[in-house]
């Protein structure tokens, strides 16, 4: 597992903090099963397991389709249980908008109240963050409707460094576009690539239904290209894949923007009740989604935004550089790489909560003085800037709103910063996103009122995603190479792979915030002393 | 399509309520209610009007979150669907439809089609987990669980809270919400020891929190998204009886 990180990560990835994270694995899953988390059992009563995307063994375990709503649900059952015992307060529907520093240490955070809107400041010892990806930057991704970059983005503009904010990944198994108007796509389970074969019709603009296609005349592409790995090529390759089949009119679907996902060898091979026993709630799913039988015809899937591998720069103990600021899962960066694998998400997350970070916040806390000791001018000074800073985004009263804004935000991160990048694309997105930042500083329409405001929420995130949408193209601009998720066109092998430079970029760009658009570049160096540089092959 | 909405509109949990008409035209059928909704309010806000408050994280039926009542129906008309997973391909060009919040004393509306739901959260701080703290945990094939008692604990697990089952009781019991929590943990070997006191505590919070009784009548099994069985309700009943 160690190996298959590093390696599906592009060698990207800080090596020790892999290690650490697969030597965490199996605690987690103990952890889990304790908390009542509902685990796939095999008729033996053990614990069972299934393969994903960039492996070859079946190492993963899973609670259905729904693994991560799960460990969710086992995650936020503690949570309530310690709040109920005292040890934890929460504040559910509170934002962080602010960051507060003194003497450069993180020493509390501003914060609204979603439902009144009150700002508040909250005092600490600590501040942890764990804040999540910021894949809705693409507008359409994967992701719930409400995930945002500003905690971070935040934390980023009060001197907290961000690293490789570039690397996104595209899931390849998502729902695709139907029309204009649709808000978010839906992720179907990963799993599926286990059974299902991934096809595209060998003649372009083939509009025939996909039963009408003999088996001669598609192109089970992934299994042709990676035949030891084929459907369970790793998510970058398979999303690239699947992009190269619909940009060269192999696509399908009403708007040509898909691939099929077919199970009619495995329910052949399998009967339709087993394939319904694994898969049964996805393809549910997807029938009420697309109003489309998959056990029927194939499923139409493409890929979509869906992981930041990019997040803030967090030492070892996973604390940033700015002192007394922790952060974990997704809004860090450190154990993915250029790639995450399958199922890598959710155990980073819960590793990072359960297992390293309550130790080495002890270590910090026991360096500090626990006090509360932010002066009031300060507090009143936070709390005028934020609230400020709200007022003037609702003073505007342009004539587009604070959604048409990240639409359009999103349409130009997808065409020029997405799945391939290259170079006069990247600088034509620099330059148009900010014609697009200066349109939203002179046109964008707020409704008034302080209280519950959707509105405002959304427009003081999309300011905020302006900006990281600027140093991604930025950062991608940088990187000279292709690795994993991060494909230059400029820099690919002779079969169209993503070529690395390892004599070049070995290291993780680490950006620092200069105010106004501006940063300054630091690296961190990666260095492997288990693991052996090589091509990353799935051939 | 062409759809005509009538929308309940209340500016806070204690003042008055009523219905807001606005008519669409240029709607699409693959759009989802919440995409409709979006639509609204875009040009509700260029108006400079009020949008429609109304909530909605994942839109794929896992969160919980959306959830009010269209024309009647709680969620959505088709079965096992929530209100974001309902498309207008569900309704008839030029149908009327009558969106309101899901109505019950203990989830208070905070504005249009916002409640609250944080009840549920206190009836699962009664007990509605295993009492384990991390790093303590023992190697997990240890105690084996059979394939279909895992299954059948998945089926209780898999609820998303979004209170469906409340809305739709003509008594708003939480009995359905209440009784898979219970259910879940009761039937794995790890929860098996706080089983009496769980059942007992969860079970006082309902009632503390203004939910009604439950008399059996089966509506909330037929709403819920995740098709959750009101046997789970039984079992609740039967842990009840045995502590």
């Amino acid at each position: 597992m160690f190996y298959d990180t590093v390696k599906g990560g592009d060698f990207r990835s800080r090596e020790a903090n892999v290690y650490r994270m697969a030597e965490c694995s199996l605690p987690l899953i103990d952890q889990a099963v304790a908390q009542g988390v509902p685990f796939a059992r095999e008729y033996s009563g053990y614990l069972s397991n299934r393969s994903f995307g960039g492996v070859q063994v079946s190492r993963t375990f899973y609670a259905r389709g729904q693994t991560g709503q799960q460990l969710l649900q086992g995650a936020y059952q503690s949570l309530i249980r310690q709040s109920v015992d005292g040890n934890v307060t929460l504040y559910t529907r509170h934002e962080m908008m602010d960051l507060i520093l003194l003497d450069g240490k993180a020493k509390g955070i501003v914060a609204r109240n979603l439902d009144t809107g009150d700002i508040e400041i909250k005092e600490a010892d600590a501040v942890v963050l764990a804040t999540g990806g910021y894949g809705k930057i693409y507008y359409l991704s994967t992701l719930a409707m409400n995930c945002n970059a500003s905690a971070i983005w935040r934390a980023h503009k009060r001197g907290a460094y961000f690293a490789a904010p570039s690397w996104t990944q595209f899931h390849p198994t998502s729902l695709p576009q139907l029309g204009d108007y649709q808000s978010k796509l839906t992720l179907m389970s990963e799993s599926l690539r286990n059974d299902g074969r991934i096809w595209v019709p060998k003649k372009q603009g083939d509009q025939r239904p996909p039963h009408q296609i003999p088996e001669e005349e598609r192109d089970y592409y992934l299994e042709r290209k990676y035949p030891s790995f084929g459907n369970l090529a790793p998510r970058d390759i398979s999303s690239r894949a699947a992009k190269e089949q619909i940009d060269n009119g192999h696509g399908v679907g009403p708007m040509q923007n898909a691939v099929y996902l077919d199970f009619a060898d495995a329910i052949r091979r399998e009967s339709k009740s087993a394939i319904a026993k694994k898969y049964g709630n996805l393809f549910d799913m997807y029938k009420k989604i697309t109003g489309m039988d998959a056990y029927e015809q194939p499923m139409l899937i493409s890929p979509a935004a869906h992981f930041s591998m990019g997040g803030l720069w967090v030492d070892y103990e996973l604390m940033s550089n700015v002192k007394g600021l922790f952060v974990l899962g997704e809004a860090n960066f450190a154990d993915h790489g250029a790639n995450r694998l399958g199922a890598n998400s959710l155990l980073q997350a819960c590793v990072d909560g359960y297992f390293i970070s309550p130790h080495t916040i002890m270590n910090f806390l026991a360096g500090e003085v626990p006090e509360m000791s932010i002066p009031d001018e300060v507090k009143s000074s936070y709390l005028k800037q934020n609230k400020s800073r709200l007022d003037k985004l609702q003073s505007i009263q342009g004539n587009t709103t604070a959604e048409g804004f990240h639409r359009k935000l999103g349409i130009i991160l997808y065409g020029k910063c997405g799945l391939i990048r290259e170079k006069e694309t990247l600088v034509e997105a620099r330059s148009e996103i900010l014609t697009l930042q200066q349109a939203f500083y002179q046109d964008l329409t707020v409704p008034p009122g302080q209280n519950l405001n959707f509105e405002l929420e959304k427009a003081a995130r999309v300011e905020d995603y302006m900006e990281l949408a600027l140093l991604i193209v930025e950062d991608a601009l940088q990187r000279e190479e292709s690795c994993g998720a991060h494909f230059r066109k400029e820099h690919q092998t002779p079969d169209g792979e993503a070529k690395r430079d390892d004599e070049n970029f070995q290291y993780v760009s680490v950006w620092e915030s200069l105010g106004e658009n501006q940063h300054k570049l630091h690296k961190e160096a990666l260095n492997f002393e288990y693991i052996k540089l090589s091509e990353r092959s799935y051939k | 399509m062409k759809l005509i909405l009538q929308i309940w509109r209340q500016a806070g949990k204690t003042a008055k309520g009523g219905f807001e008409k606005h008519e669409l035209k240029e709607l699409d059928p693959n759009m989802s209610v919440p995409e409709m909704l979006d639509f609204l309010n875009e040009k509700l806000i260029k108006a400079g009007k009020d949008p429609v408050a109304f909530e909605s994280d994942c839109r794929e039926g896992i969160c919980g979150q959306c959830g009010f009542v269209i024309n009647g129906h709680i969620h959505s008309p088709e079965k096992s669907a929530t209100t974001c997973q309902t498309h207008l391909r569900s309704f008839k060009d030029g149908e009327e439809l009558f969106l309101e919040p899901f109505r019950a004393a203990a989830f208070p509306i905070k504005k249009d089609l916002c409640i609250d739901r944080t009840a549920l959260d206190r009836i699962i701080g009664q007990g509605g987990f295993i009492g384990v703290n991390t790093g303590q945990a023992p190697e997990a094939n240890s105690i084996l669980i059979a394939h279909d008692t895992a299954e059948a604990a998945f089926d209780a697990a898999a609820c998303i809270g979004c209170g469906a089952c409340v809305a739709v009781c003509k008594n708003a019991s939480a009995a359905l919400f209440t009784g898979a929590k219970i259910s879940h943990l009761a039937l794995l070997p790890q929860g098996k020891l706080e089983a009496k006191k769980r059942v007992q505590k969860m079970v006082a919070q309902m009632d503390k929190e203004g939910f009604g009784s439950c008399t059996l009548t089966g509506a909330c099994e037929k709403v819920c998204p995740q098709g959750i069985s009101i046997a789970h309700i039984v079992t609740m009943n039967r842990e009840y009886w045995k502590s």
